[in-house]
């Protein structure tokens, strides 16, 4: 037991759990975000990816212990208005199916395009493949994230 | 050929909203019977709800669960089309359980489309003309002298307009018209086009809750511990060291299992890990071997009574200038919804509210009214967007469940499963095998099909599918075998697996007799339209087309050099679908290159949905055949989290072609039947590559032609 101070989404919050609590459920039952997702637990599927410090990270498996004073972003800070290039190809190119993963690789795939902004195919195959979309929309995704990348333009 | 029988007698309910506009409700009495699926059987009273603001906007209700098949955007897209009214004005409203207002809450068979078409078009014209006779009235003008677009009544000859919105309040007053004409299917603007999913914006934001985010007043989060091999039941345990960590408010046991309540769903699921339980077993668990040697002797004979019987399988048989033989094994494979299990339950002293992802609301509220001894009229059931379900949640297990901890505890709770506990609970895919003879005449032709299988489920055939009809003796039988692993429906029921086998055999047959493997097929279907044995539940010109349409999409027969091909077709819940795959070698690992896809569903609703369930169905069936299997020992599954079962991920996703067959039948099933072909596609393209034969699953297994690489570590 021990007390945290997180910033999540440019918010604080103190939290007083088990310092080995994963940030995921720090996020999902303490700071009341659900956006992140539970999939797996053991950093296999990627539903439950946020950044850290702009980096992509499963928060099923960083300690909340181990966050010191790096600043999270999940899904539902992403953008202000839900505008972030990456949301706007998920609508435009109609992702979902169950809607369950998305926030997993938008996240994952706005990390990597700061560092690429081009990504061909296989890099994205390559990037994404930590993401498990047990709905099967990989072509879709595939579509929507060089459709961010291209700036909107197909 | 029809899809379903729908009989029906409606009226309509009207009233005034409380805030101004019109609420048109229509009940019908349906029945209907969706064939050739573990589809329960529906004899419900459906309604579907229109309600319309003073401001033109339009509500139409969902009455069916969502859970990633689209029908919360594709039912109101037939109620618009008949309303006439502009989609952008259109809210779309998730309704609770209500067996009074709907028939067939329910997402499962593929049905919700094919079931709705009919009542779904009714509802909207019916909401129209009752628009257009207020407005005729107030003109006084004829009814049929005016018209409607996009929410609004014209009168041509005097230029008049009015929009719905101006209209409701009297409309609500006017009396309900019957024998509605529906429109046009030429003069359709909603119905065909593309329109993204109506939950995107809140599912790409993170602000779509599923049963997971359900979080109460007072709500406790529950874990429960679960024997951890099938046929095991609890002996004792010790729950000290749980009580004392933090956050944790209660422990409870109930039917063999131990649940863990607490304030976070990480803290008991931690503290649950404390407790050591003793397990007892009475010493029958069974492994996979177990299973494999004891299929083998159950097939030594047959069973009492064949499923079906055409002409006389022996001498047919016997008849046969060539015979084939093939055996196929089906492994045990969870259905891992990318949500975990998980559902809300508060019991209180005279009601229980149950509220979370369930495929079939009403069979969870008379299973739980019945367990508890609880009056039906006490349940309510809400139901959530669900994070894939492919029949997992069909069961009401899990509701169960919620209940009984819940009362025990005198809490609401949100029991949510782990992983772990979600893909070691069973209701798997049966495991199966599959023995297969056959007999082909002088001139190549098919005359005598025996199937003979055995699986951990009551029907491990689809008797009346093709090949059945198009071969004069044919014989079709089965055995259940009984296990303490449960078993339920996963997507496309048994399809999911005879597609692979019958369609790889088939190939294997052609290929035997020296004919192309599509002209072969055709050959059949001919066959089966020009003499038809016994009975056939499928149109064989339709099942052709879809075949014929894959082959030139795929240039078939042409040749591609390094690129071998592989065709499959199969008939699912009314829906005819056929694919090839190509696949080439790259140094020296074949490489799935691409799949093409032809569908006959009818009508398409949505095109964006469609294509999205096609191309899903496509990937989900070539992930399972790839990788997917769980295995047993001592009855305890060897895999349940993804380090060890492996799903497919996106490198392994190839690009597929998709086409429709257009016309304008009824909408037939969609959320499942472009998975069963698919894996004989990919099984017969690599025996054109190599001469191997594909038959057991998975095909990661088949060292001999996948050098595929195990799993990968995280990316
Ligand atoms: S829940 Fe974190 S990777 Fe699966
Ligand atoms: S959309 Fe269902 S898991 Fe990706």
């Amino acid at each position: 037991m021990a007390v945290f101070n997180l910033t999540i989404n440019n918010t604080d919050y103190k939290v007083d759990v088990d310092p080995q609590m994963p940030l995921l459920w720090v996020i999902r039952d303490f700071a009341g975000l659900t956006g992140t997702k539970f999939g797996c637990g053991i950093a296999q599927c990627g539903a439950c990816t946020v950044h850290l410090n702009g980096d992509a990270v499963r928060s099923c498996s960083v300690p909340v212990s181990a966050i010191g004073q790096q600043k999270i972003v999940t899904i539902e800070g992403l953008s202000e208005k839900g505008d972030h290039p990456l949301q706007k190809a998920w609508e435009e190119v109609d992702v979902p199916q169950c809607g369950y993963c998305p926030s997993g690789p938008i996240m994952s795939a706005a990390a990597f395009l700061k560092d690429k902004p081009q990504p061909t195919d296989q890099e994205i195959d390559n990037l994404m493949s930590g993401n498990i979309c047990r709905c099967g929309t990989y072509n879709r995704i595939k579509k929507a994230i060089h459709l961010a990348a291209q700036g909107g333009k197909s | 050929m029809s899809t379903s029988t729908i009989n029906r007698r409606h009226f309509l309910k009207i009233g005034i909203t409380a805030g101004g506009g019109l609420i048109l409700g229509m009940e019908y009495l349906a029945s209907c019977s969706p064939s050739g699926s573990n589809a329960p059987a529906a004899m419900q009273t459906l309604n579907a709800f229109i309600k319309i603001g003073t401001d033109g906007l339009v509500t139409i209700m969902a009455p069916n669960p969502e859970i990633g098949q689209g029908v919360k955007t594709a039912l109101p897209m037939i109620v618009a089309e008949e309303l006439d009214v502009d989609w952008k004005n259109v809210i779309i409203e998730q309704a609770a359980l209500d067996t009074d207002k709907y028939t067939r809450q329910v997402a499962g068979g593929s049905g919700s489309v094919r079931s709705s078409w009919d009542p779904f078009r009714q509802a909207g014209a019916t909401g129209r003309q009752m628009l257009v006779n207020a407005a005729a009235d107030k003109w006084k003008v004829a009814p049929n002298t005016c018209t409607t677009e996009a929410g609004m009544v014209f009168h041509k000859d005097s230029g008049k307009k009015i929009s719905y919105g101006d209209l409701v309040e009297k409309a609500a007053t006017m009396p309900v018209p019957k024998d509605v004409k529906l429109k046009d299917p030429k003069r359709f603007k909603i119905i065909g086009t593309r329109i993204g999913n109506y939950d995107t914006k809140a599912i790409i934001t993170g602000k779509q809750k599923y049963g997971i985010d359900t979080k109460r007043e007072g709500m406790l989060y529950a874990t429960i511990i679960r024997p951890p091999a099938f046929g095991q039941t609890l002996e004792s345990f010790n729950q000290d060291a749980a009580r004392k960590y933090q956050g944790i408010k209660d422990v409870v046991t109930f039917d063999n299992k131990i649940a863990v309540l607490g304030r976070s769903t990480w803290e008991v699921m931690q503290a649950a890990r404390s407790i050591k339980p003793v397990w007892k077993d009475d010493g029958t668990l069974e492994s996979t071997a177990d299973y494999k040697a004891n299929f083998n002797k159950t097939l030594e004979q047959l069973p009492k009574e064949s499923k079906r019987k055409d002409g006389n399988i022996k001498k047919g048989l016997a008849a046969g200038t060539k015979t084939f033989e093939a055996t196929f094994e089906c492994p045990f494979i969870p259905h891992n919804p990318m949500e975990p299990m998980n559902f809300f339950a508060d019991v209180k002293a005279d009601s229980v509210e149950l509220y979370g992802p369930i495929q079939l609301p009403d069979k969870a509220r008379n299973t739980i009214a019945e367990k508890f001894k609880i009056p039906k009229e006490k349940i309510k059931v809400g139901m959530t967007r669900m994070g894939g379900g492919f029949g997992r949640r069909l069961m009401t297990d899990f509701v169960e469940e919620a209940v009984a901890v819940s009362q025990l505890a005198k809490a609401p709770v949100n029991v949510i499963w782990k992983r772990e506990d979600d893909m070691g609970g069973g209701f798997y895919r049966p495991m199966a095998l599959y023995k297969y003879k056959a007999a082909t005449d002088s001139n190549g032709r098919l005359i005598a099909w025996h199937h003979h299988s055995v699986g951990v489920t009551g029907n491990t055939s689809r008797e009346d599918n093709f090949p059945a009809g198009a071969v004069p003796n044919l014989q079709v039988d089965t055995h259940e075998y009984k296990s303490p692993v449960t078993t339920g429906p996963w997507r496309a029921p048994i399809h999911n697996y005879i597609a692979f086998a019958e369609e790889s055999f088939l190939d294997e047959i052609a290929h035997g007799v020296g004919k192309d493997p599509v002209a072969f097929r055709l050959e059949l279907l001919e066959q089966a339209k020009a003499q038809p044995v016994g009975k056939m539940d499928y149109n064989p010109d339709r099942y052709a087309g879809v075949i014929k349409k894959v082959a030139q999409m795929a240039g078939w027969g042409q040749s591609k050099p390094g690129v071998f091909q592989g065709i499959s077709a199969h008939f699912s819940f009314q829906t005819y679908v056929a694919q090839v795959a190509e696949v080439s070698n790259v140094n020296g690992q074949w490489k799935i290159n691409k799949i093409y896809c032809a569908v006959d569903c009818g009508t398409i609703i949505n095109r964006s949905g469609a294509e999205n369930q096609v191309e899903g169905a496509m990937i989900d069936g070539l992930g399972h055949a790839m990788f997917g299997e769980l295995t047993l020992t001592k009855g305890k599954p060897d895999q349940t989290n993804y380090d060890r079962y492996r799903l497919i991920r996106m490198r392994e996703a190839p690009p597929v072609e998709i086409a429709f067959i257009e016309n304008n039948e009824k909408p037939t099933g969609l959320g499942e039947p472009a998975l069963p072909p698919v894996a004989a596609a990919i099984g017969n393209a690599i025996f054109a590559a190599t001469g191997h034969r594909l038959r057991s699953q998975p095909f990661m297994n088949s060292e001999a032609v996948f050098s595929v690489q195990k799993q990968q570590s995280e990316v």
